[in-house]
């Protein structure tokens, strides 16, 4: 048993419906309670579906429990086969149904539809969502390509499958659309795309390509290798997230296709002039902290460290099943990975590195907001917010201009730092002075707050800091030691305070006079 | 299955949809979303699945502003193995977090549906935990699985824990044993309370207390002498638990609205031998306020067809409120499940024409709402944008537990809550 708060991770089923829900043609039947039904949500409100998943779920009862729960699947299975007309089904149990052992596979096949049905057995009390939604896409694609035969490659233009992309994987929905136009632009034809919008009838066609890129190991990984045994098939290990990424990602696949790699270009993406760009010298060294899933936590301090010259100072993700990439890459950095899925470890490493930015997820976001860091999200879960309107992938060059712009946004820039800096004195330049465009009437917050609008549910929360959270005793400060501290820029006190604090403590001060703040102030100086 | 069964107490014969099929509604683990912020000592520690967690986390919204005062104890491989196993295996995480948050008072562990069908006795494991830890922590038990609850049935379960905790009133000397205490059952927004304090107070009333209470230490007594006034439709379980300990149901319509709040404060006024007249002049300016404000939004919603979907088991009490105060018309009105005996008065004042369905088969009933038509649905948050991307307008049920909307202050804001989706309909360009 393992105290849970919060995860990053939902169950393995999970999984599975986002694979349905990323798919055209397939109808999932879920031996599962009705509170599992909760899992539309994820689709319609944080994706902003406009279709339910296509899902029945059997929502038996423990009244049922006794005697008819296997009669409540066939006639759940058969009723969506009716309604739905899928061209495959996908049937299996939740973690409830895993263990009222009903055995779905076994019922829907004595049913005898004229589809082809996937029995998924997903191990609910072991494995989790990524894993759930790798094994239930590698079952896919091992029942719709039977036989031994690989299909004729029909043209003589080198073709490839994009393997990977799901509902509610972190901005797929662009990936695909910038990756597909860089894979075309080298000559090279995209034969499918999977799971994201294709038909059991595309998948029966993977066979047909001489490659597959793999976009998300964590979903495709297993399907490929698959591919790779069953059909020869080679595929992609770069994921081509920012500009060397992406380098790499085209000389691979160039390689793979037998095409002329192309020159680099330089002004591919902006993200290397912005960079180079005198107002980013400010970035340099700006300590960074990565957290996500495995390819997208290894992709963010790749450029983090190369494109725009940060310090990685640590790095991890909740993926135990990349456990292995993810220490090799920290390595790479001189740092030693976190693997964990507790949030808990996450912030506790996080507060006690300091970082300046934080990469992450909507959890290491809370952990941030909460611990007063900025923050820019760089991989799944995600939130309604963290999948916009516009186009903005995190692949390829394109997705580089958008790296750029997310992660560097939340930081204060060059010019602007360096003006606060100058002019901290000045009196209308400082934390208690009033905007100078507002009347200057009170000292009241010139505006009234607005009213208190009715809270939409998926902003209940808000739970202020709970008490007993942080426990160590705070040093006091000496009043000149406080006035000195008045004297640092607005914008850095907070973190100047804080660090000062924990150098008073590891020292076991219980004052901060002005010397130690200075002490301080020397001992954090890179 | 779909069979029709005629209602037999209501006078007009009304005929209910029984549904037995797929739901879509929210298991009981969902009420500790709203429950640990109303008692701020307790934490709800549900014992079940990584589903159990992924469905709380998803409910509240993921606002992960603070450490939460809920979670999950996950089941792992290792548990299901043997069931020794998993007692020890709780009493060791229990003591755990009970290091962590050493301001918790009140401990629930909370049932779900796999603890359930490994049948891993929470009572016993609460009243073992209880006895290590208490009395400075009180340990209770309850059931929000989904094969038991639906959505609110979770607070239902809940406050009948608490039932049991209540410590037996003092004994009345003999002379006075009529009612002692009025006792608010039902969780209801601080602010809401305060107003039905406030007013119950004034009519009169002078024990007041409420269920489930802010804090552990302010958990009410019960006895004969208890009083107890439902403010919330959902309460089955509950009710019963109170009955047992000697409390009688004072019988009232829910209070939203102007009605319904007017009737409620009458029944509990007369409950202890108030005049009516006194009521009257307790609420005749809130009551004149809130008329005043639902004015403003009637004409808007006037003659608009409403269709709810089976949820949070509030669909009569707003569906009555919504006709007989709005002017809205109800086509369909689901609910999970239909408590006759404290809907009596409610049913009575429905219109006719509205159908009635109990259960649900999710697909059914999306396709009689296709075929109805209805201006405004009221749904979960797993149907609303598929059924706005149809062109229907909505409004999120799970809303109607998160804001306060019962009593006269409140009547208006809960109008604007089904004006808001029209309104914005109506602005929209695009
Ligand atoms: S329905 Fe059961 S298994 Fe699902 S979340 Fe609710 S309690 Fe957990
Ligand atoms: S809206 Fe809520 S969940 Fe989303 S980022 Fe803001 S605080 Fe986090």
């Amino acid at each position: 048993m393992k105290l849970t708060l919060w995860t990053y991770e939902g169950p393995a089923h999970v999984g599975a419906i986002r694979i349905a829900a990323s798919m055209r043609g397939v109808h999932y039947v879920l031996h599962a309670p009705q509170g599992d039904t909760y899992a539309d949500l994820l689709f319609t409100m944080i994706e902003r579906n406009g279709e339910r998943p296509p899902v029945t779920y059997t929502t038996f009862q423990a009244r049922d429990l006794g005697g008819d729960t296997a009669e409540i699947f066939k006639t759940a299975a058969r009723d969506a086969h009716l309604r739905f007309a899928p061209d495959l089904m996908l049937v299996g149990a939740s973690c409830t149904g895993e263990l009222i052992q009903d055995d779905p596979g076994g019922l829907a096949e004595a049913l005898e539809l004229p589809i082809p049905v996937v029995p998924l057995e997903l191990p609910s009390y072991q494995r989790k969502e990524n894993w759930g939604a790798a094994e239930t896409f590698y079952q896919i694609v091992r029942r719709l390509t039977p036989g031994t035969d690989r299909p004729e490659l029909t043209d003589n233009v080198p073709t490839c499958n994009i393997l990977g992309p799901t509902s509610l994987g972190f901005r797929n929905r662009d990936d695909v659309v910038e990756v597909r136009r860089l894979i075309e632009s080298l000559g090279i034809k995209v034969n499918v795309v999977a799971p994201l919008d294709a038909s059991p009838a595309d998948v029966a066609r993977l066979g047909a390509a001489h490659f597959n890129v793999v976009l998300y190991p964590e979903i495709a990984q297993t399907a490929a290798s698959y591919l790779k045994r069953r059909f020869g098939q080679p595929m992609t290990s770069v994921t081509p997230i920012g500009i060397g990424a992406t380098e790499d990602f085209i000389t691979e696949i160039t390689a793979l296709a037998g095409v002329a790699r192309p020159a680099k270009h330089r002004d591919a993406s902006r993200l290397a002039w912005y960079s180079r760009s005198v107002d980013s010298t400010y970035l340099t060294g700006k300590r960074v902290f990565c957290f996500g899933d495995a390819s997208h936590a290894i992709a963010a301090a790749r450029v983090s460290r190369d494109e725009l010259g940060f310090n990685v100072v640590g790095l991890g993700t909740y993926s135990r099943e990349h456990a292995r990439d993810i220490r090799t890459a920290a390595e790479g950095f001189g740092l030693q990975a976190l693997v964990t899925d507790d949030y808990l470890e996450v912030e506790r490493a996080i507060r006690d590195l300091q970082p300046e930015l934080v990469l992450g997820t909507q959890m290491e976001r809370h952990i941030a907001k909460r611990l007063d860091i900025p923050c820019a999200v760089i991989s799944a879960p995600f939130h309604v917010q963290d999948c916009p309107a516009r186009y903005s992938p995190q692949m390829g060059y394109e997705g580089a201009n958008v790296l750029f712009d997310t992660w560097v946004h939340p930081l204060m820039m060059g010019l602007e730092e360096h003006l606060l800096a100058m002019f901290r004195d000045d009196f209308e330049f400082n934390d208690t002075a009033q905007p100078s465009h507002l009347p200057r009437t009170s000292t009241a917050p010139a505006t009234a707050p607005p009213p208190a609008e009715t809270q939409p549910a998926v902003a209940m929360t808000e739970t202020p800091p709970a008490a007993g959270l942080i426990t160590i005793a705070v040093p006091s400060w000496s009043p000149d030691a406080e006035k000195e501290l008045g004297k640092v820029p607005f914008f850095v006190r907070g973190k100047a305070r804080r660090n000062t604090e924990r150098f008073a403590r590891e020292h076991g001060l219980a004052t901060i006079t002005i010397e130690t703040l200075y002490d301080a102030k020397a001992h954090f100086s890179r | 299955m779909t069979t029709l069964a005629t209602a037999p107490r209501t006078q007009t014969q009304r005929t209910v949809l029984r549904e037995r099929g797929q739901h879509e509604v929210f298991c009981g683990l969902t009420g500790i979303v709203w429950l640990h912020r109303k008692i701020q000592d307790a934490f709800f520690l549900v014992v079940g699945s990584r589903t159990c967690a992924h469905l709380l986390q998803s409910a509240a919204g993921v606002m992960i502003f603070a450490e939460p005062r809920f979670a999950t104890a996950v089941i792992d491989e290792r548990d299901l193995a043997g069931l020794a196993d998993a007692n020890d295996e709780l009493d060791r995480v229990v003591g755990e977090l009970l290091d962590r948050r050493p301001d918790i008072k009140l401990l629930f562990l909370v049932g779900s549906c796999p603890s359930e069908v490994i049948k891993l006795d929470l009572s016993r494991a609460a009243s073992r935990l209880g006895e290590r830890h208490g009395p400075a922590i009180r340990v209770l038990s309850y059931s929000g699985s989904g094969i038991e609850t639906t959505f609110t049935q979770g607070e239902d379960a809940c406050l009948e824990a608490l039932v049991t905790a209540m410590q037996p009133t003092e004994k009345a000397p003999p002379a006075a044993s009529g009612p002692d205490q009025l006792l608010v059952v039902g969780a209801l927004a601080d602010v809401v309370e305060d107003q039905f304090r406030r007013m119950l107070e004034d009519i009169g009333i002078a024990n007041v207390a409420f269920l489930p209470p802010r804090r552990n230490s302010g958990l009410p007594t019960v006895g004969p002498g208890t009083r107890y006034l439902l403010a919330q439709p959902f309460l089955g379980q509950t009710a019963a638990a109170l009955e047992r300990r000697g409390a009688t149901r004072i019988d009232a319509l829910f209070p939203l609205g102007v009605e319904g709040t007017s009737a409620w404060l009458h029944a509990a006024a007369r409950a202890f031998g108030i005049s009516p007249d006194t009521v009257e002049r307790v609420i005749r300016a809130p009551a004149a306020r809130a008329r005043a404000a639902l004015d403003k939004w009637r004409s808007e919603l006037e003659g608009k067809t409403i269709f709810f979907f089976p949820d949070s088991q509030l669909e009569i009490p707003l569906a009555r409120m919504l006709s007989r105060e709005l002017g809205l018309v109800p086509l369909e009105i689901g609910t999970p499940y239909l408590h006759r005996d404290h809907l009596e008065h409610e049913l009575a004042l429905l219109p006719a024409s509205a159908i009635l369905s109990e259960g649900q088969d999710v697909d059914r009933q999306l396709d009689r709402c296709r075929d109805a038509a209805p201006d405004l649905t009221v749904c979960g948050l797993g149907l609303a944008n598929p059924l706005e991307r149809e062109g229907f307008t909505t409004k999120w049920s799970i809303e109607l537990l998160f804001t306060p909307i019962q009593g006269f202050e409140q009547a208006a804001d809960l109008a604007a809550l089904f004006a808001r989706p029209l309104d914005r309909r109506t602005a929209l360009k695009v």
